[in-house]
């Protein structure tokens, strides 16, 4: 029996960042991959409360909710590289933009890509504006978040990269565009070339694909 | 009812003489005269902080340094409202780890150009300054007083495991309690009928979680129970506004409550449960919920 596995399925983003995590770690790992439409029992006994993936199982211990397993991963395999910086501030800086983006940003992006557009649109320039200025502070000068590797903040926005190249698609305009946050650009493009990123994330005309397949079978359900 | 007494009927933590009780009374005075006559003639809405600060029971502030502490609580700062269970989380974990800090009420309804600067995201309490440099959302201050103050008890387990579940159940109370438990204030008829369902679910969510242990992180006051105890001075005002009683579907949850207020960090810093009532009385009033 692996001693770790990862329930997931390919198009989630928060099963990417335990993904590249493990990568970065060089943790080996089983990937279970779950069917799109569904639950398996594994899933469901391993996160009863909320039912969903990620799930990292460690000795037969479930981990959920892909922010808190990336910080087990850090915890629990010391090895190079730490995703948290070593200050407390630092760390507390991270985990704070981490929150403003899985509280503000991502539901926005939702939005976004069902179609909701006027202030919005404001929104979510407005928010982007605001990490490119977390960027520059954090990255002081180095290419990522996390400094010279990639980090906790890289993890937790970067495997979005996918989904918010999907949502400019629908925009019809490009949200991290490099005149207007040369930064995030810059960024963005060395976050989805890492090896630990390169080969797992997926292809944004898969995930449109996706999209548009769950948006008919929404549309279907409604009737 | 203007002039409540003492929350706990306990002193504050420090030294602090007669004079400095007066002047949340000083304040409450000036303020109910400027209330008063808004009610006598009877056309101006009363504005939302003079009902804060009316209401704010005679409770010394969390903690009032020693004045050998005062260079220390310099450093530490915490910008703040009464009221708030989520700056509540940050007093506990402060009072647990003895740290000295200047504890500073904001007025929401004009917020203070030191709030706007450190916390200019989300313009929200609590936002704790130390050494100048802003710290936000209160689970992330939690975690950095624990981290900062690392010689006090631990707040969260040394096992990365044990940390990691009790991240998930801050997490769980973060995303449920105070969402669900506000729509049992605000909301009527059916909408309140399925709020009231989910509330009750996730009581006994927690309850299961809790078991017989006597916290939620074992024999040790921590990070989970920092969490959720400041909504127990809520519970009150949730069970009387969505027609339950918590003790009956979650009785474990309220003996562990009770628990936790044998604490002086939480009976220091939880107010009485009929003030928060008094409290979201007229928050509903404010949003016009009958």
């Amino acid at each position: 029996m692996a001693e770790v596995k990862l329930l997931g399925k390919w198009p989630c983003p928060y099963v990417l960042r335990a993904r590249v995590a493990l990568q970065l770690k060089k943790v080996e790992y089983e990937y279970l991959e779950e069917e799109l439409g569904g639950k398996s029992e594994l899933l469901l006994k391993s996160n009863p409360v909320h039912k969903k993936i990620p799930v990292l199982i460690h000795r037969g211990r479930p981990l959920c909710e892909s922010l808190i397993i990336v910080q087990y991963i850090d915890e629990a395999w010391l090895a190079a590289p730490s995703l948290l910086p070593a200050s407390a501030h630092d760390r507390a800086f991270h985990r704070f933009w981490a929150a403003y983006f899985d509280d503000k940003l991502s539901p926005l992006l939702t939005r976004l890509r069902n179609g909701e557009r006027g202030r919005a649109n404001e929104e979510a320039a407005e928010g982007v504006k605001l990490l490119e200025e977390a960027f520059v502070r954090l990255s002081e000068g180095k290419g990522f978040f996390g400094g010279d590797e990639i980090g906790y903040l890289d993890i937790t926005i970067g495997c979005h990269l996918g989904w918010i190249r999907v949502t400019e698609r629908l925009m019809g305009f490009k949200l991290i565009e490099e005149a207007k946050v040369p930064g995030l650009a810059g960024w963005a493009e060395r976050f989805c070339a890492h090896e630990a990123v390169q080969g797992i994330m997926p292809e944004t005309e898969k995930l449109m694909e996706i999209f548009q397949l769950a948006q008919i079978h929404m549309k279907r359900s409604k009737r | 009812m203007i002039f409540p007494s003492t929350a706990h009927g306990s002193s504050s933590v420090g030294t602090r003489d007669a004079s400095r009780d007066l002047f949340p009374c000083i304040e409450c005075l000036r303020r109910r005269r400027c209330v008063s006559d808004n009610l006598t003639r009877g056309g101006v809405p009363i504005e939302f902080f003079h009902i804060s600060v009316l209401l704010r029971p005679h409770k010394s502030p969390p903690h009032e340094p020693h004045p050998q502490e005062a260079t220390m609580a310099e450093a530490v700062v915490l910008l703040d409202v009464w009221v708030s269970p989520f700056g509540q989380r940050c007093r506990i974990a402060l009072a647990e780890k003895g740290v000295a800090y200047e504890y500073k009420e904001e007025d929401l309804s004009n917020k203070s150009p030191m709030l706007l600067q450190a916390n200019p995201v989300h313009k929200k309490i609590p936002v704790l300054i130390h050494d100048g440099k802003p710290v936000c959302e209160s689970l992330v201050i939690v975690q950095y007083i624990d981290e900062v103050w690392s010689d006090g008890a631990p707040i969260l387990p040394a096992d990365p495991y044990a940390r990691a579940q009790a991240r998930f159940w801050g997490d769980f109370v973060d995303k449920k309690i105070y969402e669900c438990g506000t729509r049992l204030w605000k909301l009527k008829g059916e909408a309140l009928q399925e709020a009231k369902k989910e509330f009750i679910e996730i009581l006994k969510v927690l309850e299961a979680e809790l078991g017989d242990r006597k916290y939620f992180g074992g024999d040790a006051f921590g990070y989970v129970d920092i969490a959720l105890v400041p909504f127990f001075a809520w519970f009150y005002t949730y069970e009387t506004c969505g027609g339950f009683s918590v003790e009956a579907e979650a009785p474990k949850l309220v003996a562990w409550g009770k628990r936790c207020m044998e604490r002086e960090s939480v009976s220091q810093t939880l107010y009485d449960p009929l003030k928060v009532y008094e409290f979201v009385g007229f928050l509903k009033k404010k949003y016009g919920v009958e």
